[in-house]
Formats: C-alpha cells, structure tokens, sequence
C-alpha cells in the first residue's frame, strides 16, 4: 500500500506534430499530439511529457497550442520542456495548461531561473531536466552535465548539479542518459541509482528504452520514483498497461 | 449571469486545470474563475485551489480582501477546498509558521526529514509526488461512485493533522497513515488534485457540483464552535 511508481510516455514535437529520432538523425512523423495524448491516457499512463524541439522561434507558440487542447480533454499531469528562458515561458506554459515545465539549457545559463520560478509558481511545478554524459575512464564513476540538446559540455558533475538544483527549488528531476539515449539497450541504471541516493526529491529515469523489463530495472535496480519512454510506446510495440503490468508482475506498485 | 461555481483565485498559479475540469464534469454551468468577494457571495459553489507556499497564499488571499468571503461560504454554501485550498482551511501550518483560516480544528505538517522509508526500507521522497491510494473515512456523498482505495494524483510536502478525527474524509500511507480528505457540514477538502486525477478524480468533481448538503448557516459553524 502506497505510492505508485510512474510511468510517463514522452512526446517530442515539432512544428505542431509528435516526432522521433532514428539513429539520432532523421525525424520520423509519430502523429498528432492530441491524438498521440488521448491514447496513453486511455492506456493508463500516469503523466504525459511534451518536449518542444521546435528550431524556429516562429513555430514555438504552437506547444502552446497544443497543451491547451490536450488539457482540455486529458486530466492527469502534463509535463512541458523545450525552449523554457524566462519565467515568463513557464507563466505561458502553465496559462495553457501545463502543470510542470521542464528547465534544461536555461537553467546551467542563469540557475537563478530555477529558484525565481519555484519561488513564483511552487517547486511542484518546476522540473530541472539534466542531461548526463559519462566521463571515459572516471572512478569512481563521474558524469557531466551536457546542454543544448546534448551538445555542449559544461564541466559540470551531474550528481553535484542535481544537488544544486534541489537545493535551488527543483521539485523533480527528469534525468537522461546521453550514452543511453536512442540505443534501446536499458537505462544507464549507475546514473539513475547515483542520483536517486544523493538527492531527496524525486528521479524520473530517461534515456535507452528497449524492452518492459528495462522500465522495471529502472525502479528496481535504479531506485528511479518514475521512468519515461517514448520510442517503446509510440509505434505500438507496448502500450503502457502491458508496461504497468509487468512492472506490477515483477512486484513494483503501479496504478492500474 | 448567474454564477453557478466560482473557482477562487487569489494570484497564486495556474487555475486552467481545475476549472477546464469542472466544466468537463458540468456542461451547461457558469464555471468562472474569480478573485472578486462579490462573485464568489454569488456563486452558488465554491472551488477553494492552491499552489505554491501557505505563506504566499495567506497573504495573496489576504489582499484581494477574500477572508470574509471565504468564511461566509465555508458555512453556507457547497465548499470544495483542494491542495493549499484544504491546508488553508485548518488553524496553522508548519510552513512559514503561518496561520490559516481556522475553519477546521488542527495543523498542517511537514513529512519529517528522517525516518521516510517504506515496508522495505526504500527512501521516500518529497514531495510526495504521484498517485497514492486513498481509503476513504466515512460515507460521503463526494465519494459516491469511486472505490475505495482509488489512486488520486498527489503533490505536497505537506499534510493536514486534524485534531478531530471525526472530521477525517480520508486517508492516505506515506509512510504513515495521514488525512487527504476533511469534511464537515457543507465543506469537503482534498489534499489531492482531483483534476488531475483521471476517471476517480472527475468523478469526485461531478460528486461535488451534484452535491446539496444540509447547510448551517450560522456563522458559528467554524472551528471556534466545535472547541
């Protein structure tokens, strides 16, 4: 009896429509986000993410869009990241709809974006999303903080960041393998557990998801209070009920 | 226009969610979103949200000049208080060391720093963040049609401690067993954010815009009388 494990579809989107990465490179049209969104929740999943990969600065308004109509017909928490500045982008985002907003770049560029946001809307609502690398050769096991869509290094420790943007008023940390990210081959489930035992708010697992048992690793092994995928669920290979039900086989509480 | 709900909005975040809810569960009301007193003396319903910091929130309700109109409705109209809208409602809250409105008897805690582990000895985080199950403590018509033990979503660091349990609407375990639901005479409040909460939470937001309780209207009806 108690607190669910979470798990969370990831939609990236551009120009309006969900899209994925193949091999880093192409993007391949995954459909509507509306629609795309309707499902999941139809399917049981816990939170949705939308990360706005937009390039232009002209299409950007669209997430907002977006996020209004799907918070007008999905009621389970909307997660929005992607080209988050100011305070002001996290007031618009949540005006559409959005109950989180995830702080990426912005927040290694100006960490005082972190602390005015979580002071202004509440550090519920305020996501700080890292990007992981690991350092070749490190022990003990180091990682580095990479920004720009995974980039560009900062020389920043990840386990030392994460702590520093709890302390800033971080209320959750989505964190992604950038060794992982793509390869469908698990979780780098070293990050995960590192980050889940030094920091006290909770871990969202991200990056390499190929197979069911990889989400349960990810909470039984990485220790992570929730766990993202996005290429899993978008082609119909699982659905997030088949996802909940082998978590709840292999004896993790899910909500189902 | 008569206003058949007022959603209260005293500055303090987003209310987009909460009111597109109601309105999903009550097509053909005026759902409107409202920090004026004289709107929410009007309405017929009252929604009483929140977000962010108890002490922020005192202070914003404070200056639109809200006490009264919140106190009035507590006691004579359908009230539904969700989140910092329910730890409001009690007498003081750890947070900020701030008072609240005082209409129900008891405290707002913060879950401890130590000793959050559960049955096998996994660190608890907080904010408790995610869908809790939620046993409920006595027949109520908001919980008509849910079942027992439905997950609700929840996000806080904070919980209410009731002084009296008869008023405990439900409860929660993170680790230990705490109150996510109060209710007394025409007031229900969750700790929990029912809008987000799915078929359970919708229906918990249709139970309360269908909900006609015996109203005492007396202004004695706060904490203060049940002292």
């Amino acid at each position: 009896m108690g607190l669910a494990k979470r798990i969370i579809p990831c939609l990236d989107v551009t120009a309006g429509r969900v899209v994925k990465g193949v091999n880093f490179v192409a993007l391949k049209d995954a459909g509507d986000p509306v629609e795309i969104a309707r499902r999941y929740d139809d399917q049981g999943a816990d939170e949705l993410t939308f990360l706005d990969i937009t390039a232009s600065s002209d299409d950007r308004d669209l997430i907002l869009n977006i996020i209004e109509a799907v918070a007008a017909q999905v009621f389970i928490p909307l997660t929005v990241g992607g080209g988050v500045r100011a305070v002001d982008d996290v007031r618009r985002l949540l005006n559409a709809g959005a109950d989180k907003v995830s702080i990426n770049t912005a927040a290694v560029q100006n960490p005082q974006l972190v602390a005015d946001a979580s002071g202004r809307y509440g550090a519920q609502c305020i996501v700080v999303a890292i990007d992981a690398k690991r350092v070749p050769g490190a022990d003990p096991l180091r990682w580095e903080v990479y920004t720009h869509g995974g980039r560009k290094a900062t020389g920043l420790d990840a386990v030392v960041w994460g702590r520093k943007m709890q302390a800033l008023g971080a209320g959750e940390i989505l964190l992604t393998s950038m060794d992982r990210d793509g390869t469908r081959i698990g979780f780098d489930l070293e990050l995960t557990s590192a980050f889940s035992a030094a920091l006290d708010i909770p871990i969202i697992a991200s990056g390499g998801v190929g197979t069911l048992d990889h989400l349960v690793d990810g909470v039984l092994i990485g220790h992570a209070d929730a766990v993202l995928a996005a290429s899993i669920f978008h082609y119909g290979e699982y659905t997030v009920r088949q996802a909940k039900e082998r978590m709840a086989q292999r004896g993790i509480e899910v909500r189902l | 226009m008569t206003i058949d709900i007022a959603v209260i909005d005293y500055g303090m975040g987003n209310l987009r969610s909460v009111s597109k809810a109601i309105e999903h569960v009550a097509p053909g009301r005026n759902v409107v979103v409202t920090g004026d007193p004289q709107q929410v003396a009007a309405a017929g319903r009252v929604v009483f949200p929140g977000q962010g910091a108890m002490p922020d929130c005192m202070r914003e309700m404070e200056s639109r000049g809200l006490r009264s109109a919140l106190v009035a409705a507590a006691s004579s109209k359908p009230f539904l208080g969700i989140c910092i809208g329910l730890q409001m409602l009690f007498e003081h809250s750890e947070e900020g060391d701030t008072p609240g409105l005082g209409l129900l008897p008891g405290v707002v805690r913060r879950f401890p720093a130590a000793g959050m582990v559960d049955a096998q000895g996994g660190k608890l985080k907080v904010p408790h963040m995610g869908w809790n199950e939620v046993m409920q403590g006595m027949a109520h018509p908001l919980w008509q049609g849910i079942a027992d033990g439905s997950r609700f979503y929840f996000v806080h660091s904070y919980y209410p401690e009731p002084a009296d349990p008869a008023i405990v609407a439900g409860w929660s375990v993170y680790p230990f067993r705490f109150a996510c639901a109060a209710a007394r005479n025409n007031v229900f409040a969750v700790q929990f954010h029912p809008e987000k909460s799915h078929t359970a939470g919708l229906r918990l937001l249709a139970n309360f815009v269908a909900w006609q309780p015996v109203v005492h209207a007396t202004p004695e009806t706060g904490a203060r009388a049940a002292a």
